[in-house]
C-alpha cells in the first residue's frame, strides 16, 4: 500500500470528480423533467398520453444503460445524426433515468391520501391551484427517499459514459491504475471520490425531507 | 447472424439465464427483507442502533457493487468466511440490495398519514397489529413502484457476478463470444434475454401495485 500515489494523482482525481459531477447533474435535472412529463402522461385522462408513458418507462428501464450510450452514440451517427460525446453521456442518463425517476413520482402521487383532492375541490381550488398547492408538495415530500437512492445509482451508473469517450472518475482511476502500475491504490482513490459525492447527496436529501416534512402536520 | 450458432450454445445460454435468476430472486428477496427490518429497526428510539444502521445505509450505497463483492469474495476468507463464488455472489446482491430497500420502505412509512395511527391507537390496535394493518398497506403505495425500479437496476447488476466467476448469463454470452468469435450474436442473446425478465417483472410489478392500490377510490376521483 502506497498512499502517496493518491495523492500525486490528486489533481487528475478531481478534475475527473468535477467530470462525473457535472454529467451526472446534468442528467439527474433533465431524467427529472423528463420523468415529471412521463409521469404527468401516466396520470393524464387521455389514454393516448398513457400508452404512450407506459412504452417509454417499458424501453428505458428494459434497455441496459451501456446499450442505449453505444446506441445514441455510435448508431445514430450511422444514420447521419452526429452526436456530440458529452450530449450523448448527458442524454442516455437522463433517457434512463428519467423512466425510472417517472416511477417513483407516479408512486408517490399515489399515496397522497385522496382526500386531500377532495378537500381541495370542496374548498373550490382550480385543477392546477390543487396540482401546485395540494399534490406537488406532498408528492415530493414522499418520493425524496427513493429519488435519492436513484440519484445514488445513476452517479455510480455514470461510469458508463467512459464508453462514448469522456474522462470521467472510473475511467481516469483506470488511466493511473496503469500509469502507476497501483491498480488498489488508484481505484480506492476513485471510491473515495465516489463515496464523498454519494454522502454529500445523502446529505442534501436528509435535509431535503426534513425541509418538506416541515410544512406537515406532525 | 448465424442462428446455428446460437442453437448449439442454447444449452449454456439457458443454464446461464438460470443462474442469473436464482441469484437475481434469492438476492432481492434476502435484500429485501434485510432492507425492511433495517427500515423497521431504524424507527426504534435507540440512537446508537439507529446511528449505526444510518453508516450501514450510507457505507453501503455510497461504494460501488463490484468492491463489496471483491471484499466478500476475496477478503472474506481473511477473517475465515470461505464462499463459493455463487454464494458470494447472492449474499453480496442481498448486502447492496439492502442499504436502497431500507431506504425505500422508510420512505415508504413517513409517506403514511400521522393521522392513520393516531386512529388505530385510539381504536385499541396493538403496536403489531398498526404496523401490519394500517402502516405496511398504506406504505406500500409509495413502495412499490420503486421496489420494482430496484429490482429491475438489480437483475442488470448481476452481470457483475461474472467477474468472481459465477457461471450466470453474462460468464456464458463471454464465453460463447471468446469462443466463435461471435460477439453480436452473443450480445444481441443476451439483450433478449434480459428484456424478457425485465418486461416479466414489470407485469408483476404492474399486478403488485394494482393490488397495494386496489381500495383507493378509483382515478376519476382525482382533479
Amino acid at each position: 500500500m502506497r498512499p502517496q500515489v493518491i495523492l500525486h494523482s490528486l489533481g487528475y482525481l478531481t478534475q475527473a470528480a468535477g467530470v462525473t459531477i457535472a454529467v451526472s447533474f446534468a442528467g439527474i435535472l433533465l431524467g427529472f423533467a423528463l420523468g415529471a412529463s412521463v409521469c404527468a402522461a401516466r396520470v393524464s385522462r387521455s389514454p393516448w398520453a398513457q400508452r404512450l408513458g407506459g412504452v417509454y418507462v417499458s424501453i428505458f428501464r428494459g434497455v441496459p444503460l451501456l446499450v442505449l450510450l453505444l446506441f445514441i452514440y455510435y448508431f445514430l451517427a450511422r444514420v447521419g445524426l452526429d452526436v456530440p460525446a458529452l450530449v450523448a453521456a448527458v442524454g442516455g442518463l437522463a433517457l434512463a433515468s428519467g423512466a425510472y425517476q417517472a416511477e417513483i413520482l407516479r408512486g408517490a402521487l399515489n399515496a397522497v391520501p385522496r382526500g386531500q383532492t377532495e378537500a381541495a375541490v370542496a374548498l373550490g381550488f382550480t385543477s392546477p391551484e390543487i396540482w401546485r398547492r395540494v399534490l406537488m408538495p406532498q408528492m415530493l415530500r414522499i418520493s425524496v427517499p427513493p429519488l435519492i437512492n436513484e440519484f445514488i445509482l445513476l452517479i455510480k451508473a455514470s461510469s458508463l459514459v467512459s464508453v462514448v469517450g469522456i474522462a470521467e472518475l472510473t475511467r481516469v482511476s483506470m488511466n493511473i491504475a496503469s500509469m502507476t502500475y497501483r491498480p488498489l491504490e488508484a481505484y480506492i482513490g476513485g471510491g473515495l471520490f465516489y463515496l464523498a459525492i454519494n454522502l454529500v447527496l445523502a446529505g442534501f436529501g436528509a435535509l431535503a425531507e426534513r425541509r418538506l416534512a416541515a410544512g406537515s402536520a406532525r | 447472424m448465424s442462428f446455428d450458432v446460437l442453437l448449439r450454445y442454447l444449452p449454456s445460454l439457458l443454464s446461464g439465464f438460470g443462474v442469473t435468476v436464482l441469484c437475481w430472486s434469492v438476492g432481492g428477496a434476502l435484500g429485501m427483507a434485510v432492507g425492511f427490518a433495517v427500515a423497521l429497526l431504524v424507527r426504534l428510539p435507540v440512537p446508537p442502533l439507529r446511528w449505526l444502521l444510518r453508516a450501514f445505509v450510507e457505507i453501503i450505497r455510497g461504494t460501488p457493487f463490484l468492491l463489496q463483492l471483491f471484499l466478500l469474495y476475496a477478503g472474506g476468507p481473511y477473517l475465515g468466511l470461505r464462499l463459493s463464488a455463487t454464494v458470494a455472489g447472492v449474499l453480496g446482491l442481498a448486502l447492496y440490495s439492502s442499504a436502497y430497500f431500507a431506504e425505500i420502505f422508510r420512505g415508504g412509512f413517513a409517506s403514511v398519514p400521522r393521522g392513520q395511527i393516531e386512529a388505530a391507537t385510539s381504536v385499541g390496535m396493538s403496536p403489531f397489529d398498526t404496523l401490519v394493518r394500517v402502516s405496511m398497506p398504506a406504505a406500500l403505495i409509495a413502495a412499490v413502484p420503486p421496489i420494482v425500479n430496484l429490482l429491475i437496476i438489480l437483475s442488470k447488476e448481476t452481470v457483475v457476478l461474472s467477474i468472481i466467476t459465477v457461471p450466470e448469463l453474462m460468464y456464458q454470452v463471454q464465453t460463447m463470444a471468446a469462443e466463435t468469435f461471435t460477439a453480436f450474436d452473443a450480445i444481441f442473446a443476451m439483450a433478449i434475454f434480459y428484456w424478457l425478465l425485465v418486461e416479466v417483472v414489470s407485469r408483476l410489478g404492474r399486478r403488485a401495485e394494482d393490488r397495494v392500490t386496489a381500495y383507493l377510490a378509483p382515478e376519476g376521483a382525482r382533479a
